[in-house]
């Protein structure tokens, strides 16, 4: 399959798409005039397949500077009576919140879809939160997809949605939703308007105090209507079982594949109330279903939002069903379900004693840990060993790191450990203040170049103006490197793949009043280590530049032009100190029982390791 | 119980094609109007950690796998196959590339690697169906090491409950790489297919 398949393939085409190809071809077939993003995993890819469809699919995009400027270009879009869709991971939405609450407030004229990506079992985020929450907190409607397909069904059922109601609709998916692949049937493309006209009604759109006055009564009244239309929707829908149950369960998410394939798997006779509109919950539907089983099992992933609502209503309605969860600790409540614990859960609960062989003793194996590392050839790793190199130079060993969210948190691992402290993005410029007023200890912050330009501006200007003391090095690799390398305001292309003007970082970082800042190239190790060294005498905020292209898009240079120079090792020469593994660790030079070795296939051919190499057993290939 | 799908696992390390194997089997599903969902992990893990990819083709709606449930367990390192075995049975094939990719946290000297020749002796007592495959030679005598995954997809095919045609697999290999490589993709695939069929994997 080819990327342009999304966009090109005719109605009733099946394509083996992941969960964020799906919403793309939502976004086509919905008639979408602006998506906007923040790369952030699990919702990645459908900014990358954006990247290459968008112009062809005649969609603005683009990759904005953080995720508050997404949601506000998209909502702006969306009050103009186009359509608009901002996509985000979980965190992200934080970033924008300030932005969701009132955009409750405010409404939309054109549909308005916000996705949220939330990350069950943190695979690669700081934390699991349950976006749901937002949808409750802002008064949003809110859509919870269990497959590719109903991911693609629920942009367009959203943004009509957001349409009827003149309200933002939330989205919200999972990682096993996001990163599923699955058979999607292409629908045929909406035609809608590209362009809309803003039409001023500051009663409507600018919520000062006397006007939001009134925005929250009406935001209820809407979130009413939307509880009506909950009932009806076809996202939720009964699946009664083939006999009559005491059971009945109610699931949303993919979830509800656990327990579809539980139930079918095992035979077991249970009614399902399959939720795919969870706010407002259709409350009448649910009572009903909830009187009619003795025991309600309620099977939705993290906090138990769905669970809360249900009791509530047993409780106000008197219902005498057993209503089964996590409240009462038979759910888990941290980290994504998997068919196993759902089925699990399940026969215990109605058919206990149906799995009667015990599961066999799979034989135990000491295995070496394998976390993500740096890349071969990462420049952050060289920028870590100068910055090692540095510090033990000048005597110090108990300088802090607060860093940041990008590749080079992976510098936490050993043998660097340079991860001190990270909240969220831009967290490593401000929390350095916190610790500089608080200590007395040295204090190296690190942050990206996207990172940077995302969250680490406006805390360096408040590191400037509060006379605080710290060196910031930002590691420059022209890239959003971690979530896929998009594109960010440093780089040359924009989201549509244009050209596009590149906001000069050191020009922004003298700007906001920074007096001490150098640029240097981290291959340059001894360069490297001196401006640190220098850095760190500087009695004010210093900044230092470490610029080189990520080596994974070197290597596709690289590839393409065929000039891919290796390093091999000279085994005679070399002494086995392992400065190489010990303090170095570049992922392809390993050790053997008597010697050292470089795995070819893995060597990026950085070179930095001919530098480290105390005897000059490190050569290049002839 | 019922059950109406295969379940296979494949299991690497991050860069080794683990995603492409898959989305090649999902191609090959298409083409046949077979049902296949699958899941795959992206982000963090991609820089050098544990991959996995579980696919199931057939009647069911969940892509994860239970324990004791994969069908096919297909893993490109050896390290990787010990780590996902709580997911086979008895009766699972065990596909396993006998090329070690050994992560930094052993040359650091903060793991070790497990010795191999002892772990197959205990895993064939479990696990009969473990066939031992040297990628990398088979790649090599395609024309390229980069093909180790379409060689191990090859012999994934030759395995006796593989629900997909071979033709169908050839055409989503044709389609799946540029023209410049289909040709060595299409040699490799055959090459591990033939060996699959006549067990001639690691020699």
């Amino acid at each position: 399959m080819q990327v342009e398949d999304i966009l090109n393939q005719p109605i009733g085409s099946k394509l083996f798409l992941l969960g964020n190809e799906a919403l793309v071809r939502g976004f086509i077939e919905a008639g979408v005039t602006v998506a906007t993003t923040y790369p952030g995993t699990p919702s990645s890819e459908i900014g990358n397949v954006l990247h290459h469809l968008a112009k062809k699919a005649d969609i603005y995009f683009e990759f904005s500077v953080n995720e508050m400027v997404a949601f506000q270009i998209a909502a702006a879009a969306a009050s103009t009576g186009v359509r608009a869709v901002t996509f985000m991971k979980h965190v992200g939405l934080n970033v924008a919140a300030d932005a969701l609450m009132s955009s409750a407030y405010v409404g939309t004229q054109g549909g308005f879809l916000i996705i949220s990506a939330d990350d069950p079992s943190m695979f690669s985020s700081q934390n699991e939160q349950d976006n749901r929450y937002y949808a409750q907190f802002a008064g949003l409607p809110l859509l919870e997809p269990n497959s590719p397909t109903e991911a693609r069904d629920m942009v367009k059922y959203g943004l009509k949605l957001s349409e009827d109601l003149q309200l933002p609709v939330i989205l919200r998916t999972t990682t096993r939703i996001n990163h599923v692949r699955g058979i999607v049937v292409l629908e045929e493309v909406e035609s809608k308007p590209k362009k809309g006209y803003f039409h001023k009604n500051p009663r409507q759109f600018v919520p000062i105090p006397s006007y939001a006055f009134h925005m929250h009564p009406l935001l209820l009244q809407k979130l009413a209507s939307a509880r009506s239309i909950s009932e009806t929707s076809p996202l939720n829908r009964l699946e009664k079982a083939p006999l009559n149950t005491d059971f009945g369960v109610i699931a949303s998410g993919i979830a509800y594949n656990y327990v579809r394939d539980a139930l079918n798997k095992w035979g077991l006779n249970a009614d399902v109330l399959k939720l795919g509109f969870t706010y407002p919950l259709p409350l009448n539907l649910i009572e009903e279903f909830v009187s009619t089983h003795t025991n309600t099992i309620i099977v939705e992933e993290l906090e138990p939002l769905v669970e809360k609502e249900v009791r509530a209503l047993a409780q106000q309605k008197k219902l005498s069903s057993t209503v089964i969860g996590k409240y009462d600790n038979t759910f888990p409540r941290v980290y994504e379900y998997t068919p196993d614990i759902v089925e699990k859960i399940l026969i215990n609960l109605m058919n206990p004693g149906q799995i009667d062989n015990p599961l066999l003793q799979t034989p135990e194996f000491k295995l070496p840990n394998r976390p993500p590392v740096l890349c071969s050839g990462c420049s952050h790793r060289a920028t870590f060993y100068s910055v090692k190199r540095a510090l033990q130079e000048k005597g110090i060993k108990d300088a802090i790191f607060p860093s940041d969210i990008g590749c080079y948190t992976l510098g936490i691992q050993p043998p660097y450990h340079a991860a001190d402290y990270v909240l969220c993005m831009g967290s490593s410029v401000g929390t350095a203040g916190g610790f500089f007023r608080a200590t007395n200890q040295k204090i190296i912050s690190f942050i990206g170049d996207s990172t940077f330009y995302h969250a680490g501006i406006t805390p360096l200007l408040n590191a400037v103006h509060n006379k605080h003391q710290f060196l910031l090095i930002i590691l420059d690799n022209f890239t959003t490197a971690m979530t896929g390398h998009q594109p960010h305001p440093g780089s040359n292309i924009d989201g549509m793949g244009e050209d596009a003007p590149m906001i000069s970082m050191e020009n922004v970082v003298k700007g906001i009043g920074v007096d001490w800042i150098k640029i240097v190239d981290p291959y340059d190790l001894q360069a490297s280590t001196n401006v640190i060294k220098e850095a760190l005498e500087h009695p004010g905020v210093s900044v230092v530049i470490s610029r080189r292209a990520c080596s994974l898009l070197e290597a596709r240079n690289k590839r393409k032009t065929g000039s891919w120079k290796k390093v091999i090792i000279n085994t005679d020469i070399c002494s086995m100190c392992e400065i190489c593994i010990q303090d170095f660790s570049c992922p392809a030079i390993f050790k053997t029982n008597d010697s050292i070795q470089i795995d070819s296939s893995m060597c990026d051919g950085c070179g930095v390791c001919i530098n480290i190499c105390p005897t000059g057993a490190m050569v290049w290939e002839e | 119980m019922n059950k109406n799908y295969l379940a296979i696992l494949i299991a690497g390390v991050g860069g080794q094609g683990i995603l492409k194997a898959g989305s090649l089997l999902g191609e090959a599903a298409l083409l046949e109007n077979e049902k296949i969902i699958s899941t795959e992990v992206h982000g963090m893990a991609q820089r050098g950690g544990s991959v996995v990819n579980e696919i199931k083709i057939g009647d069911v709606l969940s892509p994860l796998i239970n324990k004791g449930e994969a069908d096919v367990i297909l893993s490109f390192e050896p390290a990787e196959a010990l780590r996902v075995l709580d997911k086979a049975s008895p009766e699972t094939y065990l596909i396993v590339n006998t090329n070690p990719i050994v992560p930094l946290t052993v040359s650091l000297g903060l793991s070790t690697y497990p010795d191999l020749n002892l772990a197959w002796t205990r895993v064939r007592d479990i696990y009969p169906r473990l066939w031992l495959v040297d990628a990398r030679k088979i790649a090599l005598e395609a024309g390229n090491s980069i093909t180790e995954n379409v060689v191990l997809l090859g012999v994934l095919c030759s395995v006796p409950i593989f629900p997909l045609s071979i033709e169908s697999m050839l055409k989503a290999i044709e389609n799946g790489f540029p023209p410049k490589f289909r040709e060595l993709n299409l040699k490799a695939f055959n090459l591990g297919l033939e060996k699959g069929k006549g067990r001639i994997l690691n020699q």
